[in-house]
């Protein structure tokens, strides 16, 4: 029996920025199974979770001075809550990875206790005829499981509300710049080179001055939408995720407009604006998948309107620019 | 997670309250706590801080609860990458969440 340590190693904590910057994250999980925290015995609960290592990790850390036994499901590294909406972390997984543990003959008594957030895809009542173990929801935060075990198995409003606070969103944006990073690469390549087109065909004066600044509104452009509106989310008014990144974007275009006006004249100057509008609009509005608030209802919604004034505005805006030299 | 509101009247959640039996595991699961048990009744107390994640329905003993049923995550890459698969007839690829 695979016994776990609650401190993670300094191996653990690189492979948690490896998974969370996205370099290291398809692959990151454990072999599902059973393991288990200090000297767990027949009377010890046993904890389900998914083997998506930084799941693991965040649980066991907070299980040190406890005896315990945790059941790992196969989600395919995947967390438990994206996992349980996939249909990975469910009735049938659970049930599949207590029998293979022999978890009947582990302990005494029959009773799992399962995170919130697996409760899309597990439910509690079909887990007891599939297994013979009752499923118990503890906390939705790992943080809080000890409290949890303390107060007699019972979870106040708080331990079983979602947060998402500064700190939460903080950590999601070295993902989404990795995300981001071949097709920002592969865009701003195609923009510098076309910068060079004009009246007299091609110059290098143009790509240094039309290309440097379209590289900076481009990049302007992404932060403020991946980055700013990711950690400004609560206080930027507006519910609609690509209204939110076109407010942002508007200021970007503001700034385009005072700032490149008199380097490269009207046309291309609105070009820019557009572009900048539409870049930092799709990239908040791609920012729903990783909110906790946001219902697959509502995206579809958003998206409809937003995805075609994104396209148009884009469009519109990158034939300004291309057309901007020949109206100078 | 109140300073986080979504799109209002957006989500499908439907309450069948002939069909409750007042059990409770709606309350107990919902992270947003859209759901409180009065007077041995589920009442939807917050329809608009649904996020669609299904875990009152699956957990529902009598099948009184009715969640929008695409189990797909809801994020704007998986609805694009199901819309392209609708134009190209292609199974849609993942989003990577």
């Amino acid at each position: 029996m695979p016994q776990v340590d609650t401190i993670l190693s300094r191996s653990d904590h690189i492979g948690t920025i490896g998974a969370r910057s996205g370099i290291q994250r398809d692959t990151y999980s454990i072999t599902p199974g059973l393991y288990c925290v200090g000297r767990p015995t027949g009377d010890s609960p046993v904890l389900v979770t998914a083997n998506y290592k930084l799941t693991f990790d965040a649980l066991r850390s907070e299980l040190g001075g406890v005896d315990v036994w945790i059941l790992v499901v196969d989600t395919r590294g995947i967390n438990v809550w994206c996992a349980a909406g996939k249909g990975t972390f469910s009735t049938e997984e659970i049930a599949y990875q207590v029998r293979r543990a022999g978890l009947m003959e582990v302990v005494n008594h029959r009773e799992l206790i399962l995170p919130q957030c697996g409760a899309p895809g597990v439910s509690a009542l079909n887990l007891k005829t599939a297994c013979g173990f009752k499923g118990t929801f503890g906390p939705i935060r790992a943080t809080d499981i000890k409290c949890f075990l303390a107060s007699g198995k019972t979870a106040d409003e708080i331990m079983r509300s979602v947060t998402f606070n500064l700190l939460e969103r903080a950590a999601l944006i070295p993902l989404e710049i990795f995300l981001l990073l071949k097709p920002f690469a592969l865009t701003l390549v195609c923009l510098v080179l076309f910068s060079g087109f004009g009246p007299d065909i091609y110059s290098l004066d143009r790509v240094l001055l039309r290309g440097g600044s379209i590289a900076l509104v481009t990049i302007m452009s992404v932060l403020a939408g991946a980055v700013l509106v990711a950690l400004l989310l609560p206080w930027i008014p507006g519910r609609q995720f690509w209204l939110k990144g076109l407010l942002l974007g508007i200021l970007v275009a503001v700034f385009t407009v005072l700032r490149f006006l008199p380097f490269v004249g009207w046309t291309a100057v609105i070009g820019m604006a557009l572009w900048a509008m539409s870049v930092s609009s799709f990239l908040a509005m791609n920012f729903t998948g990783s909110t906790p608030y946001t219902s697959l209802s509502g995206v579809e919604m958003e998206m409809r309107k937003g995805l075609a004034i994104q396209i148009v505005s884009a469009l519109l805006g990158l034939f300004c620019w291309l057309a901007g030299p020949f109206f100078l | 997670m109140q300073e986080f509101r979504y799109i209002e009247g957006a989500a499908i959640l439907k309450l069948d309250k002939t069909a409750c039996i007042g059990c409770g595991m709606c309350e107990i699961v919902c992270p947003h706590r859209v759901f409180k048990c009065i007077e041995n009744k589920a009442t939807i107390v917050d329809y608009d801080a649904c996020m669609e994640c299904g875990a009152c329905a699956r957990n529902c003993p009598t099948g009184a609860i009715f969640v929008n049923p695409d189990n797909g995550c809801g994020c704007a890459r998986y609805i694009l990458n199901s819309w392209l698969a609708k134009v190209t007839g292609k199974k849609p690829a993942e989003c990577g969440c």
